[in-house]
């Protein structure tokens, strides 16, 4: 068994070497081998599923090593691989959803002559991101934490014709590098401080630390934050989400919805030993958590591309994980589970907006839908269950895994479990507000593609997917997507519906985690009920104000100015503002003093030598007169002074 | 008679030489005044061979002379050559050695 976790990695991994390196004679085949290969990983997770879930609770944690990678005195950096049952999750998830993502790709990437290609880096990514969950050390964890940074690079930017995604990319990578350096700073303090990177290792170290340890642990905790930060889009590294979007929905759906951007919460939940013994850390966890699904939840209610608004959405949701990995113990393991049922009903619902995309010439501004239920039955109904279950809807997958995480929050005690509690129902109230927006903007109301208005596909945003752009001309005509995109929609939807009921029967899910991450009940000054209760009020609430602004009366087609707030939003909360004001032009502020100093200091030092040598020596040249009389005077008055010289020498 | 004078003669001699070499322009004059310090030299070699009672500053005026008459060769032919090309003999119009 132990030898299949290897084989799990191998299989994408293979396919991403065949497919970049085969070239063009693979391109009529590319797309099926990358597919079966990624199907390939999924039942080989099943496997060692099955086999695990026949194992007794306390001996399911599987390992294999396969070889020391860098083997150096005192440090050994090995390759080995750990499934325990968080790992075990997350292949389920990322094989799972990645697979179904394959699929929808034969058909959403059908036209794109780079399709081969196209599925290299989704095996790539597959690959990276197994390795990121399987590593039994931080050291090849950093590894698949680069590798899915790449993957997501390459396939943001895969449109790279398109100057924006190659933006987009840029800004992604440039974002990921400041967390990343985060990661690595974390790694090489857990090794000066525990002397290894092991988790085995270190976690039942950190348990023992010392009190000047206790700082360092602190400030492992912070920079793990960063990292995480960094990967999964929280406030104050955020900003990359958004443009990513600018990558083939597929794309947007795996990566930056399902899982990549989930990488984050695993490393705190992973690191959920550093973080119990620094509870600074874990402050700043929750406030992180707490302010980005505020704020994503924000950008989302204000965008008008429906991409962007899901994105946003995608932010306050792992605002949420992040704000449960935060809690402790409390959270844990309500924050994976709602990062599985998140993985389920995000993926769903940004393959149902590529499907719509598909049906409408690749427009993206949900001003120019509308009315669309009519013309694709199926999207309609899988992405209205995704809508049900991310607001959480009673009985939906959503509704057990927020309510969890609003409940824990309230669980953590004080003011701060108030603070905390309330913000996630502000939350849950807001992204009620913003899907129902959506829903009703797409798939009700009156059609606002038809009479021409969208022949003159809005010049100042270009549509976001040019791979059908010679059919672009010309009123769209909504059809259902073929069958190889609707069924993984179908599949993610009833994984939207069910999975968190499933994961809730007799607290399946907490039992089957517990072993790894721990689990407390916490004491929560509210009841359960009372919990559910407010969380219904604040849906109704949402979904009855997204109604009488966009289900009663007409949408128009150009968006009104709007309030200051809602400009705000528009421009993602002036995240993009602020980063130019502080970090571009501080940089350019700190760059061109520098260079002022370099200027005037070392150069005047550099400069100022070279004069002082060269006056000196134009005076010291007037002594070389070419008259033989001064020099006779020269020798003579030298050897005067030797000669004085050794006589008072003498004397002395 | 006292063999201290002998060096006072030698001093003497040599100053009016070193004189002449930085005082005088023409380079036969300067080149006399180095031959004249060059016998002051040999003197006063003799004169302390004689104190001291060895040969040692005989001989080495033996070797001065030698090299008194090398130097009158080429610092004679030098000084010719000058005369041909640049019609003086001063020493300061031979000034083209300088930076």
């Amino acid at each position: 068994m132990d030898t299949l976790i290897g084989l799990l990695v191998a299989a994408p991994l293979l396919g991403a070497g065949i497919l970049l390196t085969g070239g063009r004679r693979l391109d009529r085949a590319g797309h099926l081998l990358g597919t079966l290969l990624a199907l390939t990983s999924f039942v080989l997770a099943a496997v060692l599923f099955a086999d695990m879930l026949g194992k007794d609770t306390g001996r399911r944690t599987l390992t294999s090593h396969l070889f020391t990678w860098v083997p150096v005195d005192g440090f050994q950096a090995q390759v080995g691989f750990q499934l325990d049952q968080l790992s075990m999750t997350f292949v389920l998830l990322i094989t799972g959803v990645g697979t179904l993502i394959h699929i929808y790709s034969i058909g959403y990437m059908e036209h794109d002559e780079r399709r081969r290609r196209f599925f290299g880096y989704l095996n790539l990514f597959l690959a990276a991101m197994l390795l990121l969950v399987l590593a039994d050390n931080y050291f090849l964890l950093y590894a698949g934490w680069e590798g899915v940074g790449l993957a997501s690079y390459l396939l943001i930017g895969f449109w790279q014709h398109k100057p924006s995604a190659a933006t987009a990319a840029k800004k992604a990578f440039l974002v990921n590098r400041v967390g990343d350096i985060g990661l690595s700073v974390a790694i090489m303090l857990l090794f000066t401080t525990f002397g290894s990177f092991a988790f085995s290792d270190v976690f039942p170290k950190v348990g023992q630390a010392s009190a000047t340890q206790h700082a360092t642990v602190t400030g492992i905790g912070f920079m793990l934050l960063l990292a995480a930060c960094g990967k999964s889009a929280q406030v104050p590294l955020q900003s990359w989400l958004g443009d990513a979007m600018e990558g083939p929905t597929p794309v947007s759906a795996l990566i930056h919805a399902a899982t990549m951007v989930t990488a984050g919460v695993y490393l705190i939940t992973r690191s959920g030993a550093i973080f119990n013994a620094a509870p600074d850390a874990q402050t700043a966890v929750v406030t992180v958590g707490a302010v980005t699904l505020i704020f994503g939840a924000i950008v989302g209610c204000a965008k008008d591309d429906i991409k962007k608004a899901l994105a946003g959405s995608t932010m306050s949701q792992i605002g949420y994980m992040i704000m449960a990995a935060g809690l402790g113990p409390i959270g844990y393991v309500f924050a994976i589970m709602h990062l599985v049922t998140h993985g389920f009903f995000k993926a769903g619902l940004f393959l149902g907006a590529g499907s719509v995309m598909h049906g409408m010439n690749d427009e993206v501004d949900m001003r120019k839908f509308g009315g669309l239920r009519k013309y694709m039955p199926i999207t309609f109904v899988t992405f209205g269950l995704g809508y049900l279950a991310i607001i959480g809807f009673p009985g939906l997958s959503g509704f057990f895994s927020k309510d969890k995480i609003i409940e824990a929050a309230f669980a953590k005690g004080g003011t701060e479990g108030w603070i905390l509690g309330t913000c996630a129902l502000i939350g849950a109230a807001i992204t009620a507000f913003y899907m129902t927006r959506v829903m009703l903007m797409t798939f009700f109301g009156e059609e606002r593609w038809k009479d021409g208005r969208t022949a003159t596909a809005s010049p100042d945003e270009p549509s976001a997917e040019p791979a059908a752009a010679h059919s672009a001309h010309g009123a769209p005509h909504p059809h259902e997507s073929p069958s190889s995109m609707t069924i993984p929609m179908i599949i993610l939807a009833f994984g939207s519906v069910f999975a968190g009921g499933l994961f809730s029967i007799n607290s399946a899910f907490v039992k089957w985690l517990e072993p790894v991450t721990g689990h407390s009940e916490g004491d929560s000054p509210v009841s359960t009920g009372t919990v559910t209760a407010g969380t219904m009020v604040v849906l109704v609430l949402g979904v009855l104000v997204a109604w009488l602004m966009y289900g009663r009366r007409p949408v128009p087609a150009v968006a009104p100015k709007g309030s200051l707030l809602t400009r705000a939003a528009r421009r993602d909360l002036l995240q993009d503002d602020f980063n130019h004001v502080v970090l571009v032009r501080g940089g350019e502020h700190l760059t061109r003093s520098l260079v002022y100093l370099d200027h005037s200091l070392v150069d005047g030092v550099v400069n100022g030598t070279a004069a002082s040598v060269g006056g000196l020596s134009g005076r010291l040249r007037r002594l070389q007169n070419g008259y033989v009389r001064s020099y006779a005077v020269s020798m003579l008055g030298g050897t005067a002074v030797v000669v004085a010289a050794t006589l008072l020498m003498r004397a002395v | 008679m006292n063999p201290a004078n002998y060096l006072y003669l030698a001093a003497l001699l040599f100053t009016i030489g070193a004189a002449g070499v930085l005082i005088r322009r023409n380079a036969i004059v300067v080149f006399m005044c180095v031959e004249l310090m060059l016998n002051a030299c040999n003197l006063a070699f003799v004169t302390f061979s004689r104190l001291h009672g060895n040969l040692d500053g005989q001989v080495i005026a033996f070797f001065t002379m030698v090299v008194a008459a090398a130097e009158v060769v080429v610092g004679l032919a030098i000084i010719v050559s000058i005369y041909r090309s640049r019609h003086s003999a001063s020493v300061d119009d031979a000034n083209l050695m300088k930076l």
